[in-house]
């Protein structure tokens, strides 16, 4: 009679893709988040196709850095504030695999839509089509690894009423090394050089957290929930 | 096996909140078919307790036992053992009442939708299963937490305030409701601030400061 951690994961992936369906607001504001923040750059700056092309990834990766930094304040927060978090921790079930299928749907909800969108926004920064696969590719792992540092922040930030500031505060420098092979694999890919170094390097980063990042959220839960 | 090891122990626990001891060495026991009522004035530790109970939180001093094992060496069996009512109804405003109870009985046990149902019939709210929980007032919100406990089909019950904004018929529903798991050879064990009138044996806990 008792569920396994499989058929756990599962319902709770259903559960916070149900959620976040019936608060369609909360799902689209980071992408539009992302979508405004990229294309003011190309109206700010000079005309200059080169230098937007130039400061294109960088561009791109800053503003999907923040804009999931928008969506994590939701991503424990309002489970603990209804009880709901208590609940998970007593349901028989390692909170480990909550906070992992909650991380994941917190992915399938923020970061997906943002890779899919992505080339929308690349055409806007005169990024050339060659390099996209590149580009979705790297901004594919590098939600993934926010969403893994992100769930830490969230986690340790649950109690605090205005958490949302020291969330950027703590995630934001972890997440330097993404932006800087993030950034370098989509700009070796316009130079039309193999970014497969920079790219090993974002789905190394996209392991070690994921499995690292489970195990400190939970004891951050723990914590919150004594 | 010896009636000791069948049912809840607390032994002498010590719980400190920065630099209130809160509980100062509560004892007790709770055995098949017994209900505990602890009672007690505001801020003497009966929610603490029932945490401590729970295993959310770790006693300075002191042990939980349940079937004769301390609860942290099989924690998740002893979750699966136990359905805890907190006091916040731990409901998700946007889901219906069903899909609630769908996704949290449903980590527990496996559950049909027609037992899910039938919990929410018995606890008067069957007309609201399809309704997101926004919508339903703070006492049919209590009665979908109750059917969530039905429907956790645990040997132990462990309630906190279940008669917070019940009508009068809601109370007497949770009065049966406790006294039927009771008389079934369930455990439970009930804070409330009023009294519990049930034809059933109840002993008390008095908590004071």
């Amino acid at each position: 009679m008792t569920v396994g951690a499989w058929d756990a994961f599962s319902l709770i992936i259903q559960r916070e893709l149900r959620l976040s369906f019936r608060r369609p607001e909360q799902l689209s504001q980071p992408l539009m988040f992302f979508v405004i923040v990229t294309t003011l750059f190309p109206l700010g700056l000079s005309v200059q196709l080169s230098l937007l092309r130039d400061m294109a990834p960088g561009v791109l990766w800053v503003a999907a850095l923040l804009s999931s930094l928008l969506s994590l304040d939701s991503l424990f927060k309002s489970d603990a504030d209804d009880g709901t978090l208590e609940q998970l921790a007593l349901s028989g079930q390692s909170l480990a695999v909550i906070v992992v299928a909650k991380t994941c749907a917190h992915w399938l909800v923020t970061g997906l839509p943002l890779v899919v969108i992505s080339p929308l926004v690349a055409i806007a920064l005169n990024i050339p089509p060659g390099a996209f696969a590149v580009m979705m590719l790297s901004l594919c792992l590098g939600t993934l690894t926010l969403s893994w540092l992100g769930a830490i922040g969230a986690g340790l930030t649950i109690g605090l009423r205005r958490g949302n500031v020291l969330v950027s505060l703590v995630v934001l420098p972890l997440a330097m090394p993404l932006l800087i092979f993030g950034a370098g694999a989509t700009d070796r890919a316009i130079a039309d050089i193999s970014a497969a170094g920079a790219l090993y390097f974002l789905a190394a980063l996209c392991v070690f957290t994921g499995t690292l990042a489970p195990f400190a959220t939970t004891a951050a839960l723990r914590i919150t929930l004594e | 096996m010896n009636d000791a090891t069948q049912g809840l122990g607390v032994e002498k626990v010590h719980v400190w909140r920065g630099e209130r001891h809160v509980l100062r060495g509560v004892s007790l026991r709770l055995d098949p078919a017994e209900l505990l009522h602890i009672s007690g004035p505001n801020g003497t530790g009966k929610t603490t307790l029932l945490r401590v109970i729970t295993g959310l939180l770790r006693p300075e001093q002191g042990a939980v036992t349940w079937r004769g094992h301390p609860i942290q060496t099989a924690r998740s069996d002893y979750q699966s053992d136990f359905a805890y009512g907190a006091h916040e109804p731990a409901l998700k405003a946007d889901l219906t009442a069903l899909e609630n109870l769908r996704f949290s009985v449903g980590l527990k046990r496996k559950v049909s939708r027609a037992v899910l149902t039938a919990a929410l019939e018995r606890t008067g709210v069957g007309a609201c299963a399809d309704l997101p929980t926004r919508v339903l007032s703070a006492g049919q919100r209590r009665r979908v937490t109750m059917a969530r406990i039905l429907a956790m089909q645990a040997p132990l019950w462990l309630l906190d305030e279940p008669f917070a904004n019940l009508d009068a018929q809601g109370s007497v529903l949770v009065s049966e409701l406790l006294q039927s798991h009771v008389l079934g050879g369930g455990l439970a064990l009930v804070v409330a601030h009023h009294e519990l009138t049930l034809t059933c044996g109840v002993r008390r806990l008095e908590l004071n400061a």
